[in-house]
């Protein structure tokens, strides 16, 4: 391999050389910073500066190329050097934009900036080119798990596009739910009448279709390997069949929530059923009059919605299932369809019919489907029918009606698998010995949808009320099991229009992760990196902490219980080197010291120079395009951070607030995603964590003398440009109040 | 220039001698200028007003409506019908969409017209004055004719109710229409910005229920008021009448001191466009505007 | 409980909505509300109303007869259309609300002396007699409905309002012994007689 050459580029555009002294750069990136070549241009994203930068790999054998211009978010595409590795020192977004504008503030300004081409320098030389993962799998066909309306739609959709499908349904026909409906919400113009389902059509498509393979009455026996690589293990009656595949898209759906749980609405009597028996009734009367299960024709109904959901009192499902209201003004529509003169009463508190619902409604009310503002507390039998009391929101009255018939409209309950929080302490305890544990153990494992042999556990992790945890608002359909999608209501409640989208946009994951893996390339959110972490096994202690803290599961052990890394499964987030507490853990472009030799390239003035430093670690995701649309928008903030963007704050190691406060920072500010169960942490648990291990650092600061202070976090969202900024400053007159770190000078 | 030309439906309150009187005065030299020929309806009826529907029922006025829209696509063919009043024109236009719509009632009202010698085939447009001003004659030949300026007068634009719904002006806005307010700035005045600009003055319940409609009215004044106007200005004989007429009974139960001008637009246009203190039918307010005459003496 | 009224419970026994879509003017839009409340909160005489028209369409829809048709709720509309123009669903609020009045009205349902039915009812009567509305003749008829001693009170704590308004020469004295009327005010009345007619067989009032 030919020797190291680093280069720096540093561009005097924009406005960065009439405010920054350009000489002093070149001057510490040649001396300081040990660049072989420092080269200056007006204008360095232009075809000639790119020129320029090409021409040196090409011709003077550069390896690593230090860019000091804008933020390493801009001008991706001209500084795309894909043979080198790169750093980036931003003088634009992060120097010249939110310093304070005049010739007072000239000095700290032209401080910022040496120190950011120092860290720059110190961070690419300690960068390796990404090679790529070298043991990919190339296996480029999707697992389907589940047969109704989101399974079927996954696998012609991917199967359209050109991908071999699998599809395994548990029951004997395709169909699901969908093929337990008499009609379907209307999904088209003018949304006025239900529609068939159009299901048989589905299933017999999937079944004709020449890329796919159906393994009905089938369910998963094991999931093993990695994206590109999964080797599934399916079992049809009594036999084993494998299959390998690249991805897998988990479209198990629901099921409804017990009305035997829900006595005071009725549910056991008779005459009262929930939405999935109505079907039954309507498919039974085949269009003609509805006939309850005692062969009486109904002549009145009563649908309660919100049984059983919208629950505050904690017995019941607290959240609402979205299709219930309109499957009730389509059930409604059966009776009047068949004959106008039935009395049919919606009894709603709030009617939410998403997407084009509303013309749905409206024409329920045409045909004369009675809605009623009120909230059921009661059912009990009357006559030969039902009495349902209730308390009229409008009237503000308790009442009741009578009605032959009472529907309750109960909601959906995901069919996920197994919990994983409940399943990993029966299994500790069932690893221990106990014997009721293994017991339990097989039973809970009889759930399992996937069986993943995973370290993690058989299925994916879930979010509240067993739904597949997901990033809900920027990438629904990503699990946290790499290169396996969800889809459907096992995601979240959602009606079958809603489910068919996400099945077409599940099958899309499916197919961009197979080609990543295949090219050994991370999968979304970093999609496209080639970069990967290794293990210097070693110094490694076997603490296990990055098996269990790794939040996709991409960890396992080998028979050594030496981590054993799936490197498909990884997101390349750096939680796991975040959490070694013997950092043997890094990536070829990423790790303790690329990070570690920034924090003490900085000059650090002395204690009495009234000028504080301060390391911001901002995630990378959120948080530092934040701190440059701060820049955008010319907010200004103090000079005395040196920030530097990170892939998680999950990927924080603690050593790196340690150097900091030794090399005399007086403060460190970390900015990472929203935490929590409406987490906005882009690899779901590295926020969490960081907040986490930092509670921990109190010990640290007092071994060191140093105020709690010293070290604070913050949550920030994208859209929190002036915030953060208001952040910083308020950060640096804290810092001033409580002076400067004892701990300079002593490095 | 031709002049344009109009069936003219006065409605009662602008009969000689009635409330709405000079405003039917104050439109004369309006029209002069602006080339608008109004040629009154024959043998015109009442519209049934907003009160009608008491004893009224829906066909008894249509029937009533559509004998107006009868007489003058008789007699005065091919033009539109066009009134000065919000509540006659809504009675009027609304009868006209409803027969058009339905041709079931097109047939019974006919059949009740056939008493009173009439038929209407569905050929007329009922139109505000309003409307005429805007779409057919336009901001910019409005403001052509004026010759006095109506400099430094501050104006409270009220717009009231049925001009402005449920047809409104086309391309207005029902919460906040901009017409009036263009008009009053045609003629040199400054409109004011305040916040009762389609408050409901109490209508027909200003007689039945007085203490309702007084509130109303009271906040409109104040309003107008507290916003530095010297004078209400409407395009509505009902909200000039009551918005006019209840300030004395105000200012007696509460000890306000209420005494707003309250006018026609046509009287600001007629002023400004040289006419007199007659002309304008100034002296048929009760709350006189001095500025307002004095530039009319001029 | 009048003729009228008996003959309607009869006709629709206790199916009060099917009754309004038939019978008021508008009413087959009642089912259409989706009782958002915008209409209660756009009017002017909201806070006066003792129903709301969204519970007015609610109590309709629960077979509510007698406390809408006693009601005195939709006599405050002052015809001002703010329900309308905001309605979501476009429910033409104030034809339904003067439609309930006039069909209460009609079955002699609605509150004996409520001041708005009693004005609604001069005013059409003086408007038949010739076509068009005597002012004058209505006034005084409105200070005078509730008796000749409060006529008089009302006629005087209104005198100053008056007079100003004959002297603006907004009020005719002279209207008194003639006014205006239409020239065919006998054709008008058949006219209006004839639509009566057809409209009491078409809502079954008579067969």
């Amino acid at each position: 391999m030919a020797d190291n050459k680093f280069a720096a580029y540093i561009c005097s555009g924009c406005g960065i050389g009439d405010k920054i002294d350009i000489g002093t750069l070149e001057k510490i990136a040649k001396k300081e910073g040990k660049m072989a070549e420092v080269k200056v241009h007006p204008f360095l994203c232009s075809t000639e500066g790119v020129q320029l930068i090409s021409d040196d790999i090409a011709n003077e054998a550069v390896t690593h190329v230090c860019i000091a211009a804008c933020s390493r978010r801009a001008k991706t595409e001209a500084f795309y050097f894909p043979t080198v590795a790169m750093s980036r020192a931003n003088l634009r977004e992060g120097v010249l934009w939110v310093v304070a504008e005049g010739d007072a503030h000239d000095e700290v300004r032209q401080e910022m900036a040496d120190d950011y081409v120092r860290m720059a320098c110190a961070e690419v030389k300690k960068m390796k080119l990404p090679e790529g993962n070298p043991n990919h799998g190339g296996n480029k066909r999707i697992l389907v798990v589940g047969g109704g309306m989101s399974g079927m739609t996954s696998a012609l959709e991917a199967a359209d596009a050109g991908y071999d499908v699998v599809i395994v349904e548990k029951q004997a026909l395709l169909g699901g739910w969908g093929a337990k409906l008499w009609k379907r919400v209307p999904f088209k113009a003018p949304y006025a009448e239900p529609q068939d389902t159009g299901v048989a059509e589905l299933a017999a498509k999937v079944s004709s279709h020449p890329r796919i393979k159906v393994y009905v009455g089938s369910t998963v026996a094991e999931t093993a390997g990695a994206p590109g690589r999964f080797n599934i293990k399916i079992a049809q009656d009594a036999d084993i069949v494998e299959e390998t595949v690249g991805a897998i898209v988990q479209a198990t759906g629901f099921t409804s929530y017990d009305i035997a749980k829900l006595p005071e609405l009725g549910g056991g009597q008779a005459n009262v059923t929930d939405q999935a028996g109505l079907e039954a009734l309507a498919i039974a009367a085949n269009g003609a009059a509805i006939k309850r299960a005692d062969g009486k024709v109904v002549e009145s109904v009563v649908f309660v919605q919100c049984a059983g959901q919208r629950d505050d009192t904690g017995k019941h499902l607290p959240y609402c299932s979205g299709h219930c209201c309109a499957t009730s003004i389509k059930q409604a529509m059966y009776f009047k369809d068949a004959n106008p003169d039935i009395n049919t009463v919606v009894m709603y508190q709030d009617l939410r019919v998403p997407g084009m619902g509303e013309d749905f409604y409206r024409s329920a009310q045409d045909k004369g489907v009675t809605f009623t503002k009120g909230r059921a507390s009661g059912v009990e039998s009357s006559g030969s029918g039902c009495r349902v009391s209730f308390r009229d929101l409008i009237l503000d009255e308790d009442t009741s009606v009578e009605a032959d018939l009472v529907v309750l409209a109960t909601g959906q309950v995901p069919s996920a698998g197994v919990d994983l929080e409940a399943w990993n302490p029966v299994v500790m305890a069932a690893d221990g010995g106990a014997e009721d544990a293994k017991q339990k153990k097989a039973e809970m494992q009889k759930i399992s949808i996937l069986n993943l042999n995973y370290r993690q556990g058989p299925d994916m992790p879930q979010f509240k009320h067993g739904f597949a945890d997901s990033h809900f608002i920027c990438f629904p359909y990503e699990t946290r099991r790499t290169g396996i999608y969800a889809a459907g209501p096992v995601r979240r409640p959602m009606d079958m229009l809603q489910a068919t989208e996400d099945a077409t946009g599940a099958a899309l994951k499916a197919i961009q992760a197979v080609e990543n893996a295949s090219l050994g390339r991370a999968a979304h959110p970093r999609s496209g990196d080639l970069s990967f972490p290794t293990a210097r096994l070693e110094g490694c202690t076997q603490c296990k902490r990055c098996t269990v803290e790794c939040p996709f599961g991409a960890i396992d052990e080998d028979e050594r219980r030496f981590p054993k890394f799936n490197e498909e499964r990884c997101r390349r987030c750096g939680t796991c080197m975040g959490a070694c507490p013997v950092r043997v853990i890094s990536f070829e472009n990423y790790s303790v010291d690329t990070v570690g030799s920034q924090i003490k390239s900085v000059d650090m003035p002395d204690e009495f120079s009234e000028k504080p430093r301060i390391l911001i670690l901002a995630c990378e995701n959120d948080a530092y395009p934040a701190l440059d649309m701060t820049g955008l928008s010319r907010t200004v903030y103090s000079a005395f951070v040196r920030v530097i963007p990170v892939r998680c704050l999950g990927s924080v190691n603690t050593i790196w607030i340690t150097d900091a406060l030794n090399a005399g920072y007086d403060g460190v500010m970390m900015m990472g995603c929203k935490k929590g169960d409406d987490y906005q942490c882009h690899f779901v648990k590295g926020s969490e964590l960081a907040h986490y291990r930092m509670s921990k650092i109190g010990d640290t600061l007092t071994q060191l003398g140093l105020e709690p202070e010293r070290v604070v976090t913050h949550e920030v969202a994208i859209t929190d440009n002036t915030r953060v900024a208001q952040y910083i400053n308020d950060y640096v007159a804290q810092i001033n109040e409580i002076g400067m770190s004892p701990m300079k000078g002593f490095n | 220039m031709a002049k344009k030309n109009y069936a003219f439906y006065p409605g009662c309150s602008s009969q000689k001698g009635a409330s709405a009187s000079n405003f039917v005065t104050s439109i004369g030299m309006m029209c002069d200028k602006l080339d608008i020929q109004l040629n009154e309806i024959p043998d015109w009826n009442c519209c049934g007003a907003s009160i009608g529907y008491g004893e009224g029922g829906e066909l008894p006025r249509l029937a009533l409506n559509a004998r107006n829209l009868a007489l003058a696509e008789k007699n005065l063919p091919g033009q539109d019908l066009v009134s000065g009043c919000p509540a006659c024109w809504l009675s009027t236009r609304e009868t006209a969409e409803r027969l058009h719509q339905h041709s079931d009632l097109m047939a019974e009202t006919n059949v009740a017209l056939k008493e009173a010698g009439l038929s209407f085939k569905g050929g007329v447009k009922a139109r505000h004055m309003v409307e005429v001003l805007i779409e057919d004659v336009g901001f910019a030949g409005m403001k052509a004719q004026v010759v006095k300026p109506l400099e430094g007068l501050k104006i409270a634009g009220y717009v009231g109710c049925q001009t402005n719904r449920p047809f409104g002006i086309a391309g207005e806005s029902f919460e906040n229409p901009m017409y009036l307010d263009k008009m009053i700035e045609t003629v040199g005045a400054e409109a004011v910005s305040y916040d009762q600009k389609v408050t409901c003055c109490g209508g027909a319940l200003a007689f039945s229920e007085p203490e309702k409609s007084q509130k109303q009215i009271r906040d409109i004044v104040e309003s107008a008021y507290d916003n530095g106007a010297e004078m209400i200005v409407t395009p509505c004989q009902l909200c000039q009448a009551n918005v006019e007429i209840y300030q004395s009974e105000i200012n007696k139960k509460h000890g306000t001191k209420l005494a707003m001008p309250v006018m026609y637009y046509s009287q600001l246009m007629t002023v400004a466009y040289g006419g007199n203190s007659k002309q304008a039918g100034l002296d048929g307010n009760i709350i006189h505007s001095q500025k307002l005459r004095d530039i009319a003496a001029k | 409980m009048s003729n009228q009224n008996q003959q309607a419970v009869a006709r629709y026994h206790n199916n009060f909505l099917r009754e309004v879509e038939e019978r008021v003017e508008d009413g087959d839009w009642v089912k259409m509300c989706m009782q958002c409340g915008v209409c209660a909160g756009s009017c002017p005489l909201g806070s006066a109303w003792e129903h709301t028209p969204q519970k007015i369409f609610m109590m309709i829809r629960a077979g509510k007869r007698d406390e809408v048709l006693k009601s005195d709720a939709m006599w405050m509309c002052t015809s001002c259309y703010n329900c309308i123009v905001r309605c979501p669903r476009k429910l033409p609020i104030t034809h339904i609300m003067h439609g309930l009045a006039n069909y209460a009205h009609r079955l002699d349902m609605a509150p004996k002396g409520q001041p708005t039915r009693v004005i609604a009812k001069l005013f059409w009567d003086n408007l038949v007699k010739t076509g068009r509305v005597n002012e004058l003749k209505f006034s005084l008829a409105m200070y005078f409905k509730d008796g000749f001693v409060q006529g008089i009170k009302n006629a005087m704590a209104m005198q100053s309002a008056g007079l100003s308004l004959v002297k603006a020469k907004r009020l005719n004295p002279m209207e008194i012994i003639g006014g205006h009327k239409c020239k065919d005010s006998s054709g008008i009345k058949k006219m209006i007689a004839r639509a009566r007619e057809i409209e009491d067989r078409k809502k079954g009032f008579t067969s």
